[in-house]
């Protein structure tokens, strides 16, 4: 069994509630927080842990704190980003459904330690559900005392509201949920500046993930360091991992960084293997954005290691041979999938999600599905993969947010990895249109079945 | 497209500008652009979608130009430019759901509600469409449906056959306490 450090408690009955969550030893980080700890040690206590933002990207959490500005008579604001929409993540809907007193007292100590007198959590709109289940949770811990003036009489004043946005992918992008929150289209702002210098109303901010937030929890009660000691070299702690499409048992699975991926996928305790008794074909290990890799090296890296959930293993072998943490939404594909019509979708959405400003993304995604649409259904060329690699590599890096990357990063991939499936579509048409290509030779290596003497 | 020249009597209801008036509280002063977005999904359980001519009052009352309001309406998704029938059912389309048959569910949908996809059965009751990733897919195929956005999981066809039975006896319009 790993550790759990945020779920530890989520099977408790009622854990949702205040009551039941403070006799389990809720609110003890903004205690120890409020009442020993300055600001800057908490910074410090985060630093020491080395988490890193687990929305995605995987920056540094203490460093990112450490460079908000702090200029005099200006407010300053924490924002956490609870606009979870990449595809195939919904960790942070879970944790907000199930045990949302963590993310209010993660809020806590870390507005405190920010020096923000007002913060808000900005969730995506369709999450009304949870949205209503935060404020009930905010209204609780205000009752107690945990939130509104002077709180447990240390002279902290802080005021937390609950922000909805209105359906749109692209205010997940730090500066694109800003602009949202004040009311306005969700673009992407150019940077520098960094929202730590000119953020919300041109105020410092810092933008974190939901599970970044409570992961500040334990850090504040056990201390960076203990929090350091799990994990794996630079991939510290616990990270929830979603798991879903073809697996037995999908869900969100809190894991010590560094578990080996077949672990994951076919351990009782994790996924429990393939649904269906299906062999698995291909794995996208962090959210659509990130490269796909087939499943023979998803498992092991080119180099014959064993692969492992963690920042720097998933990324072991670059674009070339492998992929990337990201938001930890990890989808498994079954020998029955397309590869060329799971690709497609993909570039379905970030055509719908693009925001439109920048044009090699604007324009680059509709080709890409355009393009992605005749192959699948057997009006394609031969020239098409290449025009596909050349449009991803033309808006890969030339747009101001990375929706441009994440658009292009799974075709180049798919294409990487499975060329032979899209050329099969090309020159095969009509067959491709009835069956799929099938398992082909991205298999996970099971040992080979002994031949009935 | 957005038809801006629809004209109809608007007028909130007190209850509804008690609403507004807390959400503008939450920011601060001079910054009451920032209640536009939870302003509109109140409008849109109001008065099922958001009208040019609702849009028109929520920028006399936030103190904006029609246009930022217009501009703000047409780029999200979750508001609706054109009525739609009571019950907006939303299927999640993207990747992670179509693994797991999120396709045939709304095929079912379409033939079993005898409508396309945005439009409106004849008796007014549902529309439904396809939407990107609703963030829940180790439970697909899912739907929600607003304005409470309530969750449907790990759908079946039986399931939706009974979902929209269940609709159907429900006359009263979900209640609305607070939407943020």
């Amino acid at each position: 069994m790993g550790r759990k450090l945020l779920l530890e408690h989520i099977n408790v009955p009622g854990i949702n509630t205040f009551d039941v969550y403070r006799q389990q030893g809720g609110y003890r980080a903004v205690e120890k927080a409020l009442k020993t700890l300055s600001p800057e040690a908490i910074v410090e206590e985060v630093k020491k842990s080395g988490l890193r933002g687990r929305g995605g990207a995987g920056f540094p959490t203490g460093m990112k704190w450490s460079f908000l500005a702090k200029p005099e008579g200006k407010a300053r604001y924490l924002v956490c980003n609870a606009d979870e929409s990449e595809p195939g993540t919904f960790k942070d809907r879970y944790l907000m459904t199930y045990i949302p007193h963590l993310l209010i007292e993660g809020m806590i100590v870390s507005s405190f330690a920010l020096g923000a007198a007002v913060s808000y959590i900005y969730v995506r709109g369709e999450m009304m559900p949870q949205i209503r289940i935060l404020e009930r949770a905010i209204a609780e811990a205000k009752n107690a005392g945990f939130l509104g003036k002077n709180i447990l009489g240390s002279g902290y004043d802080l005021e937390l509201y609950v922000q909805p946005g209105g359906g749109a992918y692209i205010c997940g992008e730090e500066t694109a949920l800003i602009e949202s929150l004040e009311g306005k289209r969700g673009n992407p702002r150019i940077k520098p500046p960094f929202p730590a210098i000119s953020g919300l109303y041109g105020c410092p901010t810092v933008v974190n993930n939901v599970e970044s937030i409570a992961a500040v929890v334990p850090i504040i009660n056990d201390g960076g360091e203990e929090y350091a000691k799990v994990g794996i070299g630079r991939s510290t702690g616990t990270k929830l991992i979603s798991a879903g499409g073809n697996l037995a048992k999908p869900g969100v699975y809190e894991i010590e960084l560094g578990l080996p991926v077949e672990e994951f996928i076919y351990s009782e305790e994790y996924c429990g293997g393939i649904a269906n008794g299906k062999r698995l074909k291909a794995v996208v290990a962090g959210g659509s954005s990130v490269p796909v890799l087939p499943a023979n090296l998803i498992l092991k890296t080119v180099n014959g290691e064993k692969r492992l959930m963690s920042y720097e293993s998933l990324a072991d072998g670059g674009f070339v041979s492998g992929s990337m943490m990201g938001s930890g939404g990890f989808i498994a594909f079954d020998e029955d999938q397309c590869m060329v019509r799971n690709t497609w979708n993909f570039s379905r959405f970030y055509h719908h999600e693009s925001c439109g400003q920048c044009s090699p993304c604007r324009e680059g995604t509709g080709w890409m599905e355009k393009v992605l649409h005749r192959i699948e259904y057997g009006h394609g060329k031969y020239s098409d993969i290449d025009l596909l690699v050349d449009v991803s590599r033309k808006i890969e890096g030339n747009t101001i947010c990375p929706l441009g990357d994440a658009a292009a990063w799974p075709v180049a991939s798919a294409i990487r990895h499975f060329r032979d499936e899209f050329e099969w579509h090309i020159t095969h048409p009509a067959e491709a249109v009835k069956r799929n290509f099938g398992l082909a030779h991205y298999a996970d290596p099971l040992p080979p079945v002994a031949e009935p003497a | 497209m957005l038809n801006i020249n629809q004209s109809a009597e608007i007028i909130f209801t007190p209850e509804l500008l008690t609403k507004f008036g807390e959400i503008v509280n939450r920011y601060p002063e001079g910054k009451q652009k920032s209640a536009l977005l939870p302003i509109l999904h109140l409008v849109q359980a109001e008065y099922g979608w958001t009208s040019v001519p609702a849009m028109d009052k929520v920028a006399v009352y936030l103190g904006l130009q029609p246009i930022e309001v217009y501009e703000v309406a047409t780029f999200y998704t979750m508001y609706f430019l054109k009525p739609t029938g009571r019950y907006m059912l939303e299927v999640c389309r993207t990747g992670p759901c179509c693994l797991v048959g999120a396709e045939k569910i709304m095929q079912y949908l379409e033939q079993k509600l005898g409508v396309k996809e945005g439009e409106i059965t004849p008796d007014g009751m549902f529309s439904w469409r396809g939407v990107e990733c609703l963030a829940a897919c180790g439970f697909g195929p899912v739907l929600q449906i607003g304005p409470e956005y309530t969750f449907h999981e790990n759908l079946t066809e039986s399931k939706i056959d009974e979902l929209i039975d269940t609709l159907k006896l429900t006359t009263a319009k979900t209640p609305v306490d607070s939407i943020s």
